[in-house]
C-alpha cells in the first residue's frame, strides 16, 4: 500500500458490494415477490437484474428485497417500489429486460414508467 | 453481485453451538436449490447476544434469526433465501412485532450500546481485509502516516482520555510518550491478549471479529513510540483469534499494510504473535514480556518500567487488546469524540462480558458511566427465575463485588476505585441470592493459589494461608478470630507482593468482607449458609408432611441414605448423606428441604 487513493480505492469497491448490510434506511425500497408463482413466473432473474443494475449505478438508499405472494399470482413477476412520501408504484409481468428502464425513469429520475404498472396492464 | 447476505456468527459461542455446521450447511443448501451466486455467507465474529446462538442474520431485511439449528437450514434456504418468507418462528422475538422487524439497534440489548471497540464484530467477515477497508479500516493509520507527526498523534490520544482497558486505567496516551521519549536502537510494541480471568471473553472477541482493527492499532502505536516490531501475546486456548489475527497479520503484510515503507512513509513496522500457554500470571505486564522472551512467565520488579526496559531490555509499550481497539476510532474521528462519551475521568466506552446468573449471557459495550442497574437489567435481561439480584463480581480474581445496594453507581474507574472494587479487564459475573458470597471468594483465592507463579512469598504463601481460613469458614470450624486474621493477612499480600496479581489477589475476599461481613459471621458463629451453598454448613431432611412415600428420592439416592415403606414419609440418614441434592431435585412435592 503506498498511498491514500489506493487505499480508498480499495474500500469504495468493498463497499459497494456490502450496501445491504446497512439495513433498511429511509431510502426507496424495490420488493420483488418471490413466492412459488412469483419464481415460476421468473421472478429471480428480476430479482437479480435490480440488484445488478443498482449496484451498477452505485445508488446509494436503495434497498432490493423480496417478499412473498402478493395475491395477484395471474401477474407476476411483481414488483413494488415505495419511495418515501409517495404512493407505492405496482409493475406486473417484468422481465429483466424492463429493470434498467425502471431504474434510469423511475428510481433514479422519480418518473415512474406507467406502461408497465398495474394500472396499465390490468384492464378489465 | 449477491442480492442477499447471510450472516452466522463464528464468535467461540456460536461455535460451539454449531455454527460452524451451519455454515456448512447452508452453503450446500443454496447450492442444491442453484442459489450460490445470489446469496453471500459470511462468517462474521461475536454479535454479542451469546446466549442465543447461534446466531444469523440475513440482509437486506435485517432479519435476526436466533437459536438456529443445523436442521432449520433448509427451511430457511427454501422459505426465506428462496421465497422471500421469513422463518417467524426462528426471528429473536423482541424484532418482530405485527409483521413488521424492528431493527437490532432498537431492542434491548443493543438500544443502549455504543459499540466503538466492538464497532465490527457481527458486522464485518473478519478474514476479509477488504471488508474492513470498506468500514474505514486502515484509514486511521494512512493518516497517522501521512498527515500526522508522531507527536501528534500522541497528543490525539493524550486528549481523548483513553485509559487502559486491561483493568489498571492507566491513560494510554501518557504511557505512549513515556516510551517515545526514550531514545533506543530498538524499540517494541505488546499486545496484552493474555486474557485470563475467569468469565472474561471481550479481547477474546475483539481479536475473533475485528483482528485487523489491532493490527492497525498496533501499527499506529509503533509509529508514535518509535517502534518497528511488536509481538501479540495471545494464549493459546483462544484458536479461532489466533487463526484469525495470523491471517490478518499476512493479508496486511501482502498488501503493503505492514512490512517495509508503509503508505510511502518511509516508516518499517511488522507483527508476530506468541502464543501463551495458560499462566494467570502472564497477563501482569513484566511477566508477560518475560515469557515472550522465551523464559519462565514470572513478574521482575517495577522500576524500570517497561517504558524504560521492556522486552528484550528495550522500550516497550504494552497496551490491552480492548485499548488498542479503540484507537483507530479515536484517529478517524478525534480526540473529542471520544472524550465526548463515558465520564470526566474515564472517557468512551467498555466493553463487558457478561456471564453468571442473568438472562443475556453475552458481550455488551456501553458508555462508562452507565450504572450497573441498566447493564444488568435493561441490557442483561435481569436474572433468570425471578431470583433476587445480590452482587456483581467484576475484575474477577483481582477485583471485588458491587452489591445489590451499589446497584445504581455509575461504573467508571475511580467510582469503582471509591467502593473498594476495580472496573477488571471487564468480566462482570452476576451472582443472584443463591450464590454464597463466601464460597464466591473461595473460588476466586482457589484461582490466585493456583496461579500463583511463586516467585514472592506474600502470594505464595499468604495466599494458600488465606484459602486455608476460608475452608474453615465453610467447614464452620472457623472462629471469629480467625476473620481477624484474614483480614490482616490480605492487607499484608496487597501490601508486599511483588506484581498485581499477588496485590489484587486478596480483593475478592476484601469486598465479600466488606459488603457481606454477615455472612461471613453466619457461617462462624451461626454454622449455617445463608445460601445454602456450603455442604458442610447443610442438612438435607424429608418434611414427612409432604412426602407421599413415592421411593423416588430412595431410588435415586446414590449412597442409599433414604429409607422408608411404600407411601409412608422417608426419612434421611444424615451420616450417610453426602449433599448431593438429586433428592431435592427429584422430588415432586416439594418435601425435601436443606438449610
Amino acid at each position: 500500500m503506498k498511498s491514500l487513493e489506493e487505499l480508498m480505492a480499495i474500500r469504495d469497491k468493498a463497499r459497494a458490494s456490502m450496501t445491504d448490510r446497512e439495513g433498511t434506511g429511509e431510502g426507496i425500497r424495490v420488493v420483488v415477490g418471490m413466492a412459488t408463482c412469483g419464481i415460476a413466473a421468473g421472478a429471480r432473474p428480476v430479482l437479480n437484474a435490480f440488484v445488478e443494475e443498482v449496484a451498477k449505478r452505485g445508488l446509494k438508499n436503495v434497498t432490493v428485497a423480496q417478499t412473498g405472494c402478493i395475491g395477484m399470482c395471474q401477474y407476476e413477476p411483481i414488483v413494488e417500489v415505495f419511495a418515501p412520501g409517495k404512493e407505492k408504484v405496482t409493475y406486473v409481468k417484468l422481465n429483466p429486460e424492463n429493470v434498467p428502464e425502471i431504474v434510469a425513469n423511475h428510481i433514479v429520475n422519480g418518473n415512474p414508467v406507467v406502461e408497465l404498472t398495474v394500472g396499465a396492464i390490468v384492464k378489465d | 453481485m449477491y442480492r442477499s447476505h447471510v450472516l452466522v456468527c463464528g464468535g467461540t459461542g456460536c461455535t460451539s453451538s454449531h455454527s460452524a455446521e451451519i455454515i456448512e450447511a447452508l452453503e450446500s443448501e443454496l447450492k442444491a436449490k442453484g442459489l450460490e451466486n445470489e446469496i453471500k455467507v459470511i462468517k462474521t465474529g461475536c454479535f454479542g447476544l451469546c446466549a442465543l446462538g447461534p446466531i444469523m442474520i440475513v440482509y437486506p431485511e435485517g432479519c435476526f434469526y436466533s437459536e438456529v439449528k443445523v436442521e432449520d437450514v433448509p427451511e430457511i434456504v427454501e422459505e426465506h433465501l428462496l421465497k422471500g418468507r421469513m422463518v417467524k418462528r426462528l426471528i429473536y422475538d423482541e424484532t418482530i412485532t405485527q409483521d413488521e422487524i424492528k431493527p437490532l439497534n432498537e431492542t434491548n440489548f443493543y438500544k443502549k450500546q455504543n459499540r466503538i471497540a466492538l464497532r465490527n464484530c457481527g458486522v464485518i467477515d473478519p478474514e476479509s481485509i477488504e471488508e474492513y477497508i470498506a468500514m474505514d479500516g486502515y484509514q486511521a493509520l494512512a493518516k497517522c502516516l501521512t498527515e500526522m507527526t508522531p507527536e501528534e498523534v500522541i497528543q490525539v490520544v493524550k486528549d481523548s482520555g483513553l485509559r487502559g482497558r486491561g483493568g489498571g486505567g492507566f491513560p494510554t496516551g501518557l504511557k505512549w510518550s513515556f516510551t517515545a521519549k526514550n531514545a533506543a536502537d530498538q524499540k517494541y510494541v505488546v499486545c496484552n491478549a493474555d486474557e485470563g480471568d475467569p468469565g472474561a471473553f471481550m479481547d477474546r472477541s475483539v481479536l475473533e471479529g475485528d483482528p485487523h482493527c489491532i493490527v492497525e492499532a498496533m501499527t499506529i502505536c509503533g509509529y508514535a513510540t518509535g517502534a518497528t516490531e511488536g509481538y501479540v501475546y495471545v494464549r493459546a486456548e483462544y484458536p479461532i483469534a489466533v487463526a484469525r489475527l495470523d491471517k490478518a497479520i499476512r493479508d496486511a503484510r501482502e498488501n503493503g499494510l505492514l512490512g517495509k515503507n508503509i503508505f510511502d512513509s518511509g516508516f518499517d513496522f511488522d507483527l508476530h504473535i506468541r502464543l501463551g500457554a495458560g499462566a494467570f500470571v502472564c497477563g501482569e505486564e513484566t511477566a508477560l514480556m518475560t515469557s515472550i522472551e522465551g523464559n519462565r512467565g514470572e513478574p521482575r520488579p517495577r522500576p524500570p518500567y517497561p517504558a524504560v526496559k521492556g522486552l528484550f531490555g528495550k522500550p516497550t509499550t504494552e497496551n490491552n487488546v480492548e485499548t488498542f481497539a479503540n484507537i483507530p476510532q479515536i484517529i478517524l474521528h478525534g480526540a473529542e469524540f471520544f472524550s465526548s462519551m463515558g465520564t470526566e475521568k474515564s472517557a468512551g466506552t467498555k466493553v463487558f462480558a457478561l456471564g453468571g446468573k442473568i438472562n443475556n449471557t453475552g458481550l455488551v459495550e456501553v458508555p462508562m458511566g452507565t450504572t450497573l442497574r441498566e447493564v444488568i437489567e435493561d441490557i442483561g435481561g435481569g436474572i433468570p427465575n425471578g431470583k433476587k439480584f445480590k452482587a456483581a463480581q467484576t475484575g474477577g480474581p483481582s477485583g471485588g463485588c458491587i452489591p445489590a445496594s451499589l446497584m445504581d453507581t455509575p461504573i467508571d474507574y475511580d467510582n469503582l476505585t471509591a467502593i473498594g472494587c476495580m472496573m477488571g479487564s471487564g468480566g462482570l459475573i452476576v451472582m443472584d441470592e443463591d450464590n454464597c458470597m463466601v464460597d464466591i471468594a473461595k473460588f476466586f483465592l482457589d484461582f490466585t493459589v493456583d496461579e500463583s507463579c511463586g516467585k514472592c512469598t506474600p502470594c505464595r504463601i499468604g495466599t494458600k494461608r488465606m484459602m486455608e481460613i476460608l475452608e474453615k469458614i465453610t467447614d464452620g470450624k472457623a472462629t471469629l478470630a480467625d476473620l481477624d486474621e484474614l483480614e490482616k493477612l490480605a492487607y499484608y499480600i496487597k501490601e508486599n507482593s511483588l506484581c498485581g496479581l499477588g496485590q489484587t489477589a486478596p480483593n475478592p475476599v476484601l469486598a465479600t468482607l466488606r459488603f457481606f461481613k454477615d455472612e461471613y459471621i453466619a457461617h462462624i458463629v451461626d454454622k449455617k449458609c445463608p445460601a445454602g451453598v456450603c455442604k458442610a454448613l447443610l442438612s438435607y431432611s424429608i418434611v414427612a408432611d409432604k412426602c407421599k412415600g413415592c421411593t423416588l428420592c430412595s431410588r435415586k439416592c446414590p449412597v442409599g441414605a433414604i429409607s422408608g415403606t411404600v407411601k409412608e414419609p422417608h426419612t434421611i440418614d444424615t451420616t450417610k448423606c453426602i449433599k448431593c441434592g438429586v433428592c431435592m431435585d427429584s422430588c415432586k412435592f416439594g418435601a425435601i428441604i436443606k438449610k
